[in-house]
């Protein structure tokens, strides 16, 4: 177990290694940088006050200094300076996290509640026309893009209530946070809780029909009993993995939806960051996000051998 | 699809399978059998025909602007109404099509076909190929789909090409883990030990017996991967950062109409994302066919 930790965290410093030279080189890629933009919007290019401002940046440097330089700053906890705010791109990038981290988590919560209880009750009830309606629905939640549906639900709050749920940096008490929350969290969760209803319901229907459970229901074992106890404590291993796995890729739906609700997340920030072409905060928060995939990949793997003691890593 | 697929997964239904004569008679088959699957591919062909006769159809040019039209609402000349601009919705969404289909059709052929490589080099030959390009796949997964997707598309620029291409390297991936880890155990196949016995290269081997029998779980996979490209096709024209105008993207429809049309004009709003989710919808539906077909294994 312990040869097999330290290969295995060698192996995560190695992708994200490996992700910190692919993100800046591609960054740098891009015909044109942050200069370009400046000077497009102004509509005139000044030669030497734009190269005084390439200087400034730092993006005069060869790549491979430019790369060094960060990764010397990373390890020093210095993620430099953004270049839209001016301001040290941690500065920007902390006071985000918080709100996006607490969408991440209502999202999940969301997927968990509805997608676990929804799979079994289909998976139980196979065939019959509530199981047909429930994959229907479920089917659904992986084919709605997620932006479209956040402003389905802001025109039906519109149209019903009169009234947008707008975050404000600035609410209230947790009960009124946790509500406006929910809203764009719903939006997020409901593709995930899909995934999740649609792996536990496969994950069930595959542990019915082992042995163990005929052995359980010829001893004469309930039916509750059989789905509950006997079932759904094996079905659930899968299920960890997607979940674990959701938990790290919400991002992706957080991108959209927090745009489309107007919140100051740091996920919404990605792509602002990303028009402007600016490289510290592009840079940093893919890394972040990185980490954060690698981390929980690691963590749900642990999980698993805490759960099923019929899986060991050796070796 | 062939009869043989469908005979050879299920005794019960080589009886039935085996009066299936002719083209024809598939088709009613698979209806029978797979009616969820048989209602997607009557949506994407619905689709695939729309975006193929989009000229004949399209009563208005989807991008003649028309100041007097701005915002008119459903009904009358624009049946589904028409954008700030005066652009006629029905026809919008009517081209839209060609772009969604031509992304989601190009970026998962473009993966599958480089993951197909990959998976099939790196599983087949084995050694320090195999331990480089996974690690390689590692540090391509240790992003989500969008995030990479967009890194890319911002990288390459707008176009639709690059949107093609920005899509396609994320997918890569995924394919190549499923198809080196059938090539993993197919390699120990005894037809692969009796082509070699009489002979034959390895590379021929690789092309010839190892690929083909890779196919099935690849065409499983296509159909997932088609629904997701186009997802994140829509979701990046949303953001600003995909297919380019004039081309009448779905995703950038919304991002043009979005929050500030959800009050004073929601047809805007409703009738792309009804198209995105419709041609989704019916790629999961096929998809999910398609996979109780050729994955015996996961068929419950």
């Amino acid at each position: 177990m312990g040869a097999y930790l330290i290969r295995r965290l060698l192996l995560m410093l190695l992708t994200l290694f490996g992700m910190s030279v692919l993100i800046f080189v591609m960054l740098r890629l891009v015909p044109g940088n942050i200069t370009d933009i400046i000077f497009d919007s102004a509509g005139f290019v000044n030669p030497a006050q734009k190269a005084k401002i390439e200087r400034q940046l730092g993006l005069d440097q060869p790549i491979v200094t430019q790369y060094v330089r960060w990764i010397a700053g990373l390890a020093r906890g210095d993620l430099g300076y953004a270049f839209v705010s001016e301001k040290p791109a941690l500065d920007e990038i902390l006071p985000r996290i918080p709100v996006t981290a607490k969408l991440a988590v209502l999202a999940l919560v969301f997927s968990v509640l509805f997608g676990v209880p929804l799979g079994v009750i289909s998976a139980v009830r196979q065939n019959t026309a509530l199981d047909y309606a429930l994959r229907v629905v479920s089917l659904s939640g992986l084919s709605l893009p997620s932006f479209w549906l956040g402003l389905l639900i802001l025109m039906a709050c519109v149209q019903w209530f009169g009234w947008i749920p707008i975050y404000r940096s600035t609410p209230g008490s947790f009960w009124s946070e946790l509500a406006l929350l929910s809203i764009p969290a719903a939006a997020v969760g409901f593709r995930s809780s899909a995934l999740v209803m649609r792996l536990t319901r496969s994950s069930m229907l595959e542990v019915l029909r082992q042995d163990y459970i005929r052995t359980a229901r010829a001893k004469g074992a309930s039916d509750p009993s059989v789905n509950y106890d006997h079932a759904l404590r094996n079905a659930v291993l899968p299920v960890v993995t997607i979940i674990g796995i959701e938990a790290a890729f919400l991002i992706g739906g957080l991108i959209v939806t927090e745009t489309v609700f107007n919140i100051p997340g740091v996920a919404r920030f990605l792509v602002e960051a990303i028009r402007w072409r600016d490289y510290p905060i592009v840079q940093n928060l893919v890394m972040l996000i990185a980490v954060v995939v690698v981390v929980v990949n690691f963590v749900v793997d642990m999980a698993y051998v805490a759960l099923d003691p019929r899986i060991k890593y050796e070796e | 699809m062939s009869r043989v697929t469908v005979i050879d997964h299920d005794v019960e239904l080589t009886r039935a399978g085996a009066n299936v004569r002719g083209t024809l008679g598939s088709v009613l088959f698979f209806a029978r059998r797979y009616p969820l699957g048989a209602v997607g591919a009557l949506i994407m062909l619905v689709f695939v025909a729309t975006a193929v006769f989009a000229d004949a159809i399209a009563t208005f040019d989807p991008l003649t602007t028309n100041a007097r039209d701005s915002l008119a609402p459903p009904g009358g000349s624009h049946t589904l109404g028409a954008d700030f601009m005066g652009r006629d919705m029905l026809a919008r969404i009517i081209y839209g099509a060609r772009i969604s289909l031509a992304v989601g059709l190009g970026a998962t052929m473009l993966g599958c076909l480089a993951g197909m490589i990959v998976g099939l080099l790196s599983g087949y030959f084995g050694g320090w190929l195999d331990l480089t390009v996974q690690r390689l796949m590692d540090i391509m997964q240790s992003l989500p789909l969008l995030v990479m997707a967009l890194v890319m598309a911002a990288s390459l620029g707008p176009s639709l090409t690059n949107t093609i291409i920005a899509i396609a390297i994320p997918l890569v991936p995924n394919v190549a883990r499923v198809i080196r880890s059938n090539t993993l155990s197919l390699r120990e196949m005894p037809f692969v030990e009796a082509a070699r016995a009489v002979g034959m290269s390895e590379t021929r081997i690789a092309i010839a017996h190892v690929l083909p029998n890779t196919l099935a779980p690849l065409i499983v996979l296509a159909t997932a991967q088609f629904g997701s490209a186009i997802l994140v096709e829509s979701a990046l024209a949303f953001l600003g950062l995909g297919v380019p105008e004039p081309h009448p993207s779905w995703g950038r429809m919304l991002s043009e109409s979005a929050a500030e049309y959800v009050r004073t004009a929601p047809w805007l709003v409703i009738f792309p994302g009804v198209a995105i989710s419709a041609v989704v919808f019916g790629t999961n539906l096929l998809g999910d066919a398609i996979r109780d077909m050729l994955d015996p294994r996961q068929r419950f």
